[in-house]
């Protein structure tokens, strides 16, 4: 009797549990409805990708069809190689650079504020107001001056120098989270700045670092501005390299399919890789 | 271990003309267990930031065993913190945030484990040394941070309010932890609390400040018995001594309309050397008892039974508030008038009304 009461009463919080979590829910369902409307186009662009060029056209949509890597084969012989290789090049370094600038920038701003600190800060943001548009043809000329049109370096600069901004606020902020007594309790531990940072604020920051570089990554590969007016055939990235399937005659929307399907791979790849270190970074917890 | 030396040190905050501590001269001797009390705002904690070498000192100088700290980084001047809240490195493990100051100075891993696992038992932490900070309470924690200190056999302990984080029966048993284990180890301490009863029983000496100033530096009973000004003698003792301004008559003072309280011949002489026409009287809840005839006539507005003891919170006419202590097995009714009249040892402290300075 009385053990089988005592079950009863450590099972009756988690039945309550349950019965609540299949209570109607109106947000979830606004949740799947936008969910689904964001993830529709992405798997229709999928779909089409393995379909035959004739079947994309059809006007009833078609759900069911014979797939084929054909349209994929035609990309490869399109010479989508060097494209992906660029995209890749100038994505990863552009990466690397401004995580190894804004990094440092945030710390200073942030955990270590100085005199003008706000106007540092505000300085960064300004940069992002004009309109990339308005500075194209300054740009041009710079680069055409010093030689780099058509060159993959001149994409890895103004990559970083586009992603720095973002970096250094959003860094900031995760750095603001960390409490400033941490970095003191480690000098009186005995331990140098750099010494500090390393052991004790950048585990902190991690996932903070993995966002970032998250958001810098897919920013850089899908930037499509300055990569169609700075290059031409060598330096090509894969955003231009899929504008090139946009054909004045003929049917093209699988093949532009299967060359999105192949660009948008690695930025969802690197995503799902971040995402185990940002969830990681969640349940992290208890800093304070 | 070291002897501390405050010589006129001063601190000026960025972006302010006020200082945060003004021209502070302490001695602290070496072993000795020194509590810096005072209100928020009376620059404590910046004055033991200053120590730690985390705020800088602007004017005078502070001395660690005889040697100048002026402009000596943190990491090389071989003192211990714990913080208010804790500061544990939350993604170390307990060992290794009690190890982290060894590992940085080269000490072996064996040697480590050795020293960690040493402290830990003397804090009853040797279940815990593989967890991370987020799975300890509140009170675990605060060993933890105790235990990075005394790990590291540092010259000097800062501790800037370690127990308020803490409920209030935990931290009144943490509170002798703490001294016990300070007694035993010997360690120069400096401790940073705005609580006077942490004050009065933890430290051998006590410095109370006020507006970044020093009032007073003394043993908790000099401070209790012979406060230097009204703001100490306020400040220290709960529930706080009565300080009344009141008309000074030919043979003492007059509290209330028609009650005076009698002082004593020097006092008087002192009284009217002074040339005032009114001053500052304190005396003690507890040096206040219940009268049948004479004292000072005054009406109960409300009676804090604590048990043992009984508080018994009055007004003599309008302005002046009286607290006594009485038996709470005889202590009067509300709103019943009663005479309150000194007690025979009792000592009625005399301040300045302007400056609170002391009297006599």
């Amino acid at each position: 009797m009385t053990t089988t009461d005592v079950q009863k009463s450590v099972e009756a919080p988690v039945q309550k549990s349950k019965v609540k979590r299949r209570k109607f829910d109106p947000w979830g369902a606004v949740a799947w409805i936008v969910g689904l409307g964001f993830f529709f186009p992405v798997f229709w662009m999928v779909l089409t990708a393995f379909k035959h060029e004739v079947d994309a056209y059809t006007t009833t949509p078609k759900f069911f069809f014979v797939p084929t890597l054909d349209e994929f084969k035609a990309v490869f012989d399109q010479g989508v190689g060097t494209a992906l290789l660029n995209s890749l090049f100038a994505t990863t370094v552009s990466t690397i650079l401004v995580l190894a600038l804004g990094v440092p920038a945030a710390f200073a701003l942030s955990l270590r504020p100085v005199r003008k600190t706000q106007d540092a800060l505000f300085f960064f943001m300004s940069t992002k107001m004009l309109p990339v548009v308005a500075a194209i043809i300054p740009l041009y000329v710079i680069v055409s001056n010093i030689g780099l049109l058509d060159n993959i370096w001149a994409l890895i600069i103004l990559y970083t120098s586009m992603n720095l901004p973002i970096a250094v606020w959003m860094m900031r902020s995760f750095f603001l989270e960390v409490p400033g007594e941490l970095l003191e309790a480690a000098s009186l531990d005995g331990a140098s700045t750099w010494r500090a940072v390393r052991e004790v604020i950048l585990p902190l920051v991690s996932p903070g670092i993995a966002a970032t570089a998250l958001i810098c990554v897919i920013f850089a590969w899908n930037e499509f501005f300055f990569a169609v007016n700075l290059t031409a055939v060598q330096a090509q990235t894969m955003p231009v390299f899929l504008v090139g399937f946009i054909a004045g005659e003929g049917l093209y929307w699988a093949k532009l399919c299967a060359a999105a399907t192949m660009a948008a791979l690695p930025v969802v790849l690197a995503g799902w890789v971040a995402q185990n270190k940002l969830v990681r970074g969640l349940s992290f917890g208890a800093i304070k | 271990m070291a002897t501390i030396t405050y010589k006129e040190a001063s601190c000026i905050y960025e972006g302010s003309d006020k200082l945060a501590v003004d021209s502070l001269n302490l001695d602290i001797e070496d072993g000795e267990f020194v509590v810096l009390v005072g209100p928020s705002g009376s620059g404590k904690s910046t004055a033991l930031r200053m120590l730690a070498g985390l705020e800088d000192i602007d004017e005078g100088g502070i001395e660690i065993g005889g040697k100048d700290m002026v402009g000596v980084s943190p990491k090389d001047r071989d003192i211990a913190m714990v913080f208010q809240n804790y500061a544990l490195y939350p993604n170390k493990t307990v060992a290794e945030n009690m190890g982290f100051a060894l590992k940085l100075r080269g000490v072996s891993a064996a040697e480590r484990r050795k020293k960690v696992e040493e402290a830990a038992k003397v804090l009853d932490l040797e279940q815990f040394l593989d967890r991370k900070p987020a799975k300890l309470s509140g009170g675990q924690r605060q060993r933890v941070a105790m235990g990075r200190a005394i790990v590291r056999e540092p010259q000097v302990f800062c501790m800037d309010e370690p127990l308020s984080n803490l409920d209030a029966k935990l931290r009144v048993q943490t509170r002798t932890q703490i001294a016990a284990l300070q007694r035993r180890l010997g360690t120069t301490t400096v401790y940073v609390t705005h609580d006077q009863v942490e004050a009065m029983t933890m430290g051998d000496r006590v410095a109370v400040l006020r507006d970044g100033k020093l009032q007073q530096f003394a043993s908790p009973n000099e401070l209790y018995d012979n406060p230097v000004n009204a703001f100490v003698a306020g400040f220290i003792g709960s529930p706080a001594m009565n300080l009344v301004t009141v008309p000074i008559t030919a043979d003492g003072v007059r509290v209330g309309d028609n009650s005076s309280l009698e002082l004593e011949r020097d006092q008087l002489t002192r009284l009217h050397d002074a040339g005032l026409a009114e001053v500052t009287i304190g005396i003690r809840p507890e040096q206040l008892e219940m009268a049948d005839s004479g004292g000072i006539e005054v009406v109960v507005d409300l009676v804090e039974d604590l048990g043992s003891e009984a508080y018994v919170y009055t007004h003599a006419g309008s302005g002046i508030q009286l607290v006594a202590r009485s038996n709470p097995r005889t202590a009067p009714k509300l709103a019943e008038t009663v005479r309150l009249r000194k007690h025979p040892d009792g000592v009625v402290h005399l301040f300045k009304p302007d400056t609170g300075e002391r009297i006599g």
